[in-house]
């Protein structure tokens, strides 16, 4: 009886509606910090690094316009092409390389026994310490004179002298590939264990009974029930992998000769120690593209696992 | 008789197989933490050796500590500058995607899903990319080489995955209960502050444990924004200790350093692991 529409002009105010307008407003204000903030700190720039690229940019003084100057030299800049094909390179390697570890430590910790969780947390602990920390970590285990490796292989009669495992590209980068699977397989073997966990038992039941090997049912049952979660594995290894940097940096500082300068690295010395902010941004473009694409892949890869 | 004992060895090989892989598998991760942990407490002299033993032979030693806290400014402007940088991108995540996480869960407003979908896909465009952009928007607000500058940045790359899992934790709360808070008169805030947010904090401890390791981690964005030596995060400042800043490469002191870096990310990560491992699964099975 005291809920009646109240009457204005002759046309009732729908209380309702007022009511919903006061509760949109709260809504937007809910998620305006967060607005803010995306706008500000990331679709703003994301904007400006493309205007940057079109521009001859140094750090001070004026900014000039060059059309697609930056791109068409980009396409003739050798270490450009040098670092994006050791990127892909390192990308393909690392990838395989925690795919071997990381899988049949999955199958391991699958198992609930004894202890397995503890062994669990050891795999996984080097996830949780930075790049930075690791890369710290283990540029003094590979350094000649008080590191570990290259002292221990000479103790142990494997070398005569003690190697620089740094002065060479295929000792640095297979050392580095180490330490990568080091850090990275307990991630990925978390991320297989739920897509592992997500088979039901009786399926694996029914494939024993079949008389069914181990090799068969893990090839014929588990591999196939498992594609969307090795998909998401891979595609965030491979996407995590494209944009690597820390370890490259302090461990091997691009070296030797340049010979592991990453496509992040080749961005970051050219805006940050060239200075040149416009080449730099138009670099950053190309990186994005490809991210982007990986991305858009994994969304639809994610959502129709059969399209691949 | 005799078969159940052939079953008996059969298990207990298969036990020693187990346990065995188990045990130097797990040896092997935790070996690079353990040697790096035991050569920051050699003397100087001891740690320019190479660590075999691993262990102090002439007694444990504080020296690489006290060389370390001598580096620059001091170790402990560092360690605050750390502290600092990662409680704020801590309590900013929170606080910012616990709003926003309820306002998209549970209010009505124009263009709500578009802004969702902006914020969320964020995610697929590396950070990496916008670092010069970055550079100069902080220098026009006047808060490059600050440590609220990079706060601000750290919290903007946390909010995809933090919003993420706000909206969810609030989603899986029954609207009822705030409907009866409602009907008692409650203020919008009082109602998720006091009834909603008890109900939502395992998700709020995934978001904050996120939030502190990859901000106490971080190294790229660090680098490029904190250009004042003094504004150096523990990252940022190692790195300069290994590139030989400080002059020749003390590695008993980088050790400590990467030791006092390791530390509050495995207690945190062995105290909080459920909430961890949620927030990691959490992507994999959506």
């Amino acid at each position: 009886m005291t809920s009646q529409p109240q009457i204005h002009n002759g046309v009732p105010i729908p209380r309702r509606n007022q009511r919903q307008r006061r509760k949109q407003l709260a809504g937007l204000l809910f998620v305006s910090p967060a607005l803010i903030l995306v706008l500000t700190f990331f679709v703003i720039p994301l904007g400006m690094a493309f205007w940057m690229s079109l521009h001859n940019w140094p750090l001070l003084g004026k900014p000039r316009f060059i059309w697609f100057n930056n791109y068409t030299r980009l396409a003739q800049d050798g270490q450009f092409w040098a670092s994006m094909r050791f990127t892909v390179y390192y990308t393909l390697v690392v990838t395989v390389a925690i795919f071997a570890v990381a899988f049949p430590l999955a199958l391991f910790a699958e198992k609930s026994r004894k202890l397995t969780k503890i062994y669990r947390t050891a795999f996984f602990l080097p996830v949780v310490v930075g790049f930075g920390s690791a890369s710290l970590l283990w540029a003094w285990l590979l350094d000649v004179d008080s590191g570990l490796f290259s002292p221990a292989a000479q103790s142990l009669g494997f070398t005569a002298k003690r190697v620089n495992l740094l002065a060479d590209f295929d000792t640095t980068f297979w050392s580095i590939i180490i330490m990568v699977v080091w850090k990275t397989a307990g991630f990925n073997m978390i991320i297989l264990l739920t897509g592992l966990q997500g088979i039901s038992t009786e399926v694996q039941e029914a494939a024993r009974m079949d008389g069914a090997s181990a090799w068969q049912r893990f090839r014929r049952v588990t591999l196939p029930l498992m594609r969307r979660t090795i998909a998401l594995a891979l595609i965030l290894s491979v996407s995590g992998s494209m944009l690597a940097f820390d370890q490259f940096y302090i461990i091997a500082d691009g070296g030797p000769q340049n010979s592991t300068v990453t496509a992040v690295y080749w961005i970051f010395s050219q805006s940050f120690v060239s200075f040149h902010l416009g080449y730099g941004s138009a670099l950053s473009m190309v990186l994005l593209v490809i991210l982007v694409f990986i991305s858009v892949l994994q969304l639809r890869l994610l959502r129709n696992p059969e399209g691949m | 008789m005799a078969r159940s004992r052939t079953s008996t060895t059969h298990r207990l090989h298969e036990a020693i197989r187990y346990h065995g892989f188990g045990i130097a598998a797990a040896l092997l991760f935790l070996a690079p933490l353990a040697w790096s942990v035991l050569v920051s407490f050699k003397p100087s002299i001891e740690a320019r050796q190479p660590p075999l033993p691993p262990w102090p032979v002439g007694g444990f030693s504080v020296q690489s500590y006290e060389n370390l806290a001598q580096y620059g400014a001091g170790i402990w402007t560092y360690t605050g500058n750390s502290l600092i940088v990662s409680a704020a991108t801590v309590v900013a995540s929170v606080v910012i995607s616990l709003f926003a996480g309820y306002g998209f869960s549970r209010f009505q407003f124009p263009l709500k899903n578009a802004l969702f979908v902006l914020i969320i896909s964020t995610v697929m465009i590396p950070f990496q990319s916008i670092l010069t952009p970055l550079f100069l928007i902080l220098t026009k607000l006047g808060l490059q080489n600050t440590l609220t500058g990079i706060v601000l940045v750290y919290v903007t790359l946390q909010l995809p995955f933090s919003i993420f899992m706000m909206r969810n934790a609030f989603d899986a709360v029954p609207k009822e209960i705030e409907d009866a808070a409602r009907v008692d008169g409650a203020s919008v805030f009082a109602v998720l502050y006091r009834i909603m947010l008890p109900l939502v904090l395992p998700g709020v401890a995934t978001v904050a444990i996120f939030a502190f390791l990859a901000s106490w981690n971080e190294f790229l964005a660090a680098l490029i924004l904190l250009t004042d030596q003094n504004k150096y995060t523990l990252p940022v400042l190692m790195a300069a200790v290994r590139s030989g800043q400080f002059g020749t490469i003390d590695w008993g002191a980088v050790q400590s350093g990467v030791t006092l870096m390791m530390a509050p990310c495995l207690v945190i990560f062995l105290a909080l692991q459920r909430y961890y491992i949620r927030g990691l699964t959490a992507g994999a099975v959506k």
